[in-house]
């Protein structure tokens, strides 16, 4: 039996622009997801990512604001400097509490109020990174009922980040890079 | 199919846990977080309980009731935030550049900064103030709930290590002399100049329970608002439109916004992109 999945995270740090611009080109423009991505990025970095990102996606990406209501078929970038969490009400938030694992935005930071919102109709993906943010969050996802994909380590530009990913959570499924899009589409495919 | 692991039942459970510790909190010291946006509220708090080798929350709240100063850390990590001077130094130089004009027009100046922590943005202010010849006529007021961080801030204390990123932002904020001409550097900290304390008056305000004190005109409020829930941010910023000066300047963080606030109407954006707002007249 299919589950109807709500949301969709995405954490990604080196190596993340491109590989974020492979995955979410092949979401179509009618996703029926909201999709969070934090990508590690350098403080005071201005919201070029979503940007760029925005000119080769049928999503919309845009950076997230706070407050701001969490919709299907768009793409919300965790801003530079800060924390990206959900809401119970479905609303974005920010923070600039501590870094966690160095990082603010930290993906697990993200994944973990994802989970705590979304429960078992949560899929939660690590890419490429040279890092190991990400685990811990990607565990909570799976103790919460969730699905964990992981990018293979042999396709990503730094392997760290998903193979630490994978040494952490009981991760349902390792796949190339170019096929996480395709996935996603078939995970919420009627 | 497998069943989760955590239950749906836990999950409320822990909710009602962080209902209970936020009420006991509001009954036995007044303050009240009830109205704070949860996720990061529920970090924190797992924070201090991994911190205290406690397992479940409500475990937290004879704590809370019985030993004031289990209750100042858990305050202090409510207050956690990350700043520093000149933070976005854009905002600052748009502030030199385009808000001092209007305000010298002024023969006195209030400048209220909303959540000051530590204090690095008051000093700021102070700093570009200075530079414009408008500090003597200003009074800056600086408000923060945590008496801890606001003793820190009256000591203009920081460790001589981030002085290098502090001199970076002073720049790009259109710093016009030396920025070690403001701290006297001492071992590992950098003390600020006294004349710059002298204009600021640091105090206790807790914007859940206190109202306004003065005239402003020119609030900054940044990344206070981001911790709120819309009920609070609502409140929250109607105390502050009625704290202002027709006209007055409203600066938010950098994403933050008015958009969907009920006093977005009062307000009309100056900068988008620097969240820089000023009061209408309203009639």
């Amino acid at each position: 039996m299919k589950k109807n999945y709500q949301a969709v995270v995405i954490g990604a740090s080196m190596g993340g622009m491109q590989a974020l611009r492979t995955l979410l080109a092949q979401l179509p423009n009618n996703f029926p997801l909201p999709v969070m991505v934090v990508q590690h990025q350098m403080r005071g970095s201005d919201d070029f990512l979503a940007e760029y990102l925005n000119r080769y996606c049928a999503v919309e990406v845009k950076e997230a604001c706070s407050n701001e209501p969490v919709l299907s078929a768009h793409v919300y970038i965790a801003p530079a400097g800060y924390h990206l969490l959900v809401e119970e009400e479905k609303t974005l938030s920010l923070s600039v509490d501590l870094p966690v694992n160095y990082s603010i935005p930290s993906i697990d930071v993200l994944f973990e109020s994802a989970a705590d919102v979304y429960g078992e109709y949560l899929v939660g993906i690590v890419l490429t990174g040279a890092s190991v943010d990400g685990s811990q969050g990607l565990k909570k996802i799976k103790a919460y009922g969730g699905l964990a994909v992981v990018q293979d380590p042999v396709s990503a530009e730094a392997p760290e980040m998903p193979a630490a990913a994978v040494n952490a959570a009981e991760v349902d499924h390792i796949l190339p890079l170019e096929e996480i899009g395709v996935f996603l589409g078939g995970l919420t495919d009627d | 199919m497998k069943p989760a692991a955590v239950k749906m039942e836990d999950k409320q459970l822990q909710a009602f846990e962080i209902d209970c510790l936020l009420e006991a909190i509001l009954l036995r010291y007044g303050y009240d977080f009830r109205n704070y946006a949860r996720a990061s509220l529920k970090r924190r708090i797992h924070n201090r309980l991994a911190l205290s080798n406690l397992r479940h929350v409500s475990e937290m709240i004879p704590l809370i009731l019985y030993d004031e100063s289990f209750f100042s850390a858990f305050l202090g990590d409510m207050s956690i935030t990350v700043t520093e001077m000149f933070r976005n130094p854009e905002v600052f130089k748009f502030i030199r550049e385009q808000v001092t004009a209007k305000l010298r027009t002024y023969s006195r100046v209030n400048i209220w900064n909303v959540g000051c922590a530590t204090g690095e943005e008051a000093y700021s202010m102070a700093i570009i103030l200075e530079e414009e010849g408008l500090l003597d006529k200003t009074h800056i007021y600086a408000t923060d709930y945590d008496n801890q961080a606001l003793e820190a801030a009256k000591t203009g204390i920081y460790p001589v290590n981030v002085m290098q990123q502090y001199t970076e932002n002073y720049l790009k904020a259109g710093g016009r002399r030396s920025f070690s001409d403001y701290y006297q550097a001492r071992y590992e900290s950098a003390k600020m100049k006294n004349s710059l304390r002298d204009k600021i008056t640091f105090a206790h305000h807790n914007l859940m329970r206190d109202g306004s004190f003065a005239e402003m005109h020119l609030i900054l409020c940044r990344n206070v608002l981001i911790y709120f829930d819309q009920t609070l941010q609502n409140s929250v910023l109607t105390l502050l439109r009625n704290s202002m000066v027709h006209r007055g300047y409203l600066v938010l963080g950098d994403k933050e916004t008015l958009g969907f606030s009920a006093v977005e109407n009062d307000f009309e954006s100056v900068d988008d992109k620097r969240r820089i707002y000023r009061k209408k007249i309203l009639t």
